[in-house]
């Protein structure tokens, strides 16, 4: 029997809230990140993210080895996008010690750092569908995924931590297998992005999940930091690729996707794009790819940069990657200060999921495609 | 708003309350040369007089060894551990990574982040270096600009023992978990944060593991 008090209970809305945890073992978080929601109903009212569960120190480890010695924790940060973050870091340290690259080198490092964005861009693909409900298209961008493996496992021996370069380089060249191998995937993917688009991007069930959810606008962007396509998808043309060039990116014609809606769908379009591009940038450098050495010559094995602190950005696939380097001088930096994308990226999760739904705010997170031990270093 | 690098430089300026040198400017495009007669001189100004508790210590050299004398180094690369010779200082993005070096006492760090925030800033990163053989702290905010793609440096010195600077999560929400990094990792307290409770670490965690006197 329903009484008439329960009936004006239940009319006049509850003020009552509960505490939800999200993680640090749900698989939507990818990794062990925890969420404190506070909920009203299926609505949050505030979401505070705990991050740190698998903190490592990656800061106090670069003081108490030698420059040479931190390389291998480069890739182990956002273990997704290897490539890109050892290049910050030799690029930092050659900016301190003032050495110069081949121009093959180069041409080296942004093939297969464009080569690991789409691979990162993949596994978030897959995974941020999967995330939405949709099981089919991880399957799709693994089997994909794996063709890039493949191709940077015969160059570097690993197939996930990647430390290829050095100090003036890469550790070796690449052959004409690796060239062929690299042309054939450019070839084979483009196709793919199209069925990709028949299959994901213009269904209905995907498009009604992320057009309209999740508002980040510039304004917000630029009070946390956020960078990568979170940026993009809010309507900013900013690329570090572009803002601070740095390598031989300069030498390439390729266009910054930017979608100015902000919305869940607006990121996704955004990365969707960016793979079309790193394929773009990928054809070019293998045509103009120069000869000549693939290692600086005469760089110390002992590397002594010389006092003072410099900055090194890279575009990394989640968005700006910093490393800030102090050296005394010594064989054993000082101070080594890394700043990753998504530690920015979540920081505004607070703001921008205020008053979400709960399945949209996973829709939310997944779209800004975090990597928590990019978080918690 | 895109300000140039040149407008930036005064507007920092008027808010150290500083004079810059005559023929004070950059090069159009954001890429000032590393030439050593763009810098500034502070005025006695009691609006920039630093306050007796974060008075900067003496810019003696490190006792670590850094065999670099002080002659031979530029406004573009001073010595690790130094403080510039002057608050403004134009840099080389090619040989740094940034356009503009600002050093700023504690309490100003509050104006620069409102100066940044107004032209448009956005928040970077927040940074501590532990200077202990010179007994400082030293808390280096990073600012971009997405347009102009102009980087600009903001640094302060406190006493290590006694570190604080003011917050500016207000002004930068983004600053909030920068500040509580960096609290927790040396120990630097941000006067004013909402929250300053561990972030990576677990929470009852009482030790500083990026200070140098740090035993693990």
């Amino acid at each position: 029997m329903i009484l008439q008090k329960d009936i004006e209970r239940l009319s006049a809305g509850s003020n009552e809230t509960f505490v939800l945890n999200l993680g640090p073992q749900h698989p939507a978080t990818h990794g062990v990140l925890r969420v404190k929601l506070t909920m009203d109903g299926e609505f949050i009212t505030r979401a505070e993210p705990v991050p740190g569960y698998i903190h490592r120190m990656h800061e106090k480890m670069g003081e108490n080895r030698t420059w040479a010695q931190f390389l291998p924790n480069t890739s182990r940060i956002d273990y997704l996008s290897a490539m890109a973050y050892t290049h910050a870091y030799v690029a930092a340290v050659e900016r301190a010690a003032k050495i110069e690259v081949p121009a093959r080198a180069e041409y080296i490092r942004v093939i297969t750092s464009e080569l690991n964005r789409v691979s990162s861009h993949l596994v978030w693909f897959g995974a941020f569908l999967l995330d939405l409900g949709g099981f089919t298209p991880l399957l799709y961008a693994f089997d994909d995924r794996e063709k890039i493996l493949d191709l940077l496992e015969g160059l570097t021996g690993s197939r996930l931590t990647y430390c290829y370069y050095r100090f003036g380089g890469v550790c070796n060249d690449i052959d004409a297998g690796f060239v062929e191998g690299a042309r054939a995937f450019v070839t084979y993917m483009r196709p793919r992005l199209l069925m990709y688009r028949e299959l994901v991007t213009d269904n209905v069930i995907l498009r009604k999940r992320l057009i309209g959810i999740g508002f980040i606008d510039r304004d917000m962007c630029r009070r946390y930091g956020a960078s990568g396509a979170v940026l993009r998808g809010a309507g900013v043309n900013y690329d570090v690729r572009r803002a601070e060039p740095y390598s031989v990116y300069p030498q390439f014609n390729f266009d910054i996707p930017v979608f100015p809606e902000g919305d869940c769908m607006a990121r996704y379009l955004v990365r969707m794009e960016e793979i079309a591009q790193s394929l773009r940038i990928i054809e070019q450098a293998l045509d103009g790819l120069p000869e000549g050495p693939f290692l600086a010559k005469g760089v110390p094995r002992m590397m002594k940069p010389p006092a003072g602190d410099y900055c090194f950005a890279v575009e990394a696939a989640r968005g700006r990657f910093v490393v800030r380097v102090v050296s005394e001088g010594k064989d054993i930096p000082y101070r080594l200060r890394l700043r990753t994308p998504s530690f920015s990226n979540l920081s505004l999760f607070e703001e921008a999921s205020r008053g979400m739904m709960l399945p949209d705010a996973l829709a939310l997170m997944g779209s800004l495609d975090l990597v928590i031990p990019d978080i918690d270093r | 708003m895109t300000p140039t690098l040149t407008e930036i430089a005064k507007a920092f300026s008027r808010v150290l309350g500083v004079t810059l040198e005559p023929g004070f400017s950059a090069e159009p495009g954001g890429g000032a040369s590393a030439n050593s007669g763009i810098t500034a001189t502070t005025t006695s100004s009691s609006s920039s007089a630093p306050s007796p508790a974060t008075t900067a210590p003496p810019a003696t050299q490190a006792s670590t060894g850094t065999a670099v004398p002080a002659g031979l180094t530029t406004p573009a690369a001073p010595t690790a551990g130094m403080i510039p010779s002057s608050p403004i200082v134009f840099t080389e993005h090619a040989s740094r990574g940034w356009h503009l070096d600002v050093t700023v006492t504690a309490p100003q760090v509050l104006d620069t982040a409102r100066l940044m925030d107004r032209l448009g800033f956005c928040l970077d990163m927040v940074t501590g270096v532990d200077w202990m053989a010179q007994q400082a702290m030293e808390v280096v905010y990073d600012y971009l600009h997405f347009d102009s793609s102009v980087r600009v440096v903001v640094r302060t010195r406190v006493p290590r023992e006694a570190a604080e600077v003011p917050t500016i999560s207000e002004i930068f929400p983004g600053a909030n978990w920068h500040e509580r990094e960096t609290h927790e990792f040396l120990g630097i307290r941000f006067a004013g944060h909402p929250n300053l409770t561990p972030l990576l670490l677990p929470e009852d965690a009482t030790f500083h593991p990026l200070r140098k006197d740090f035993v693990a």
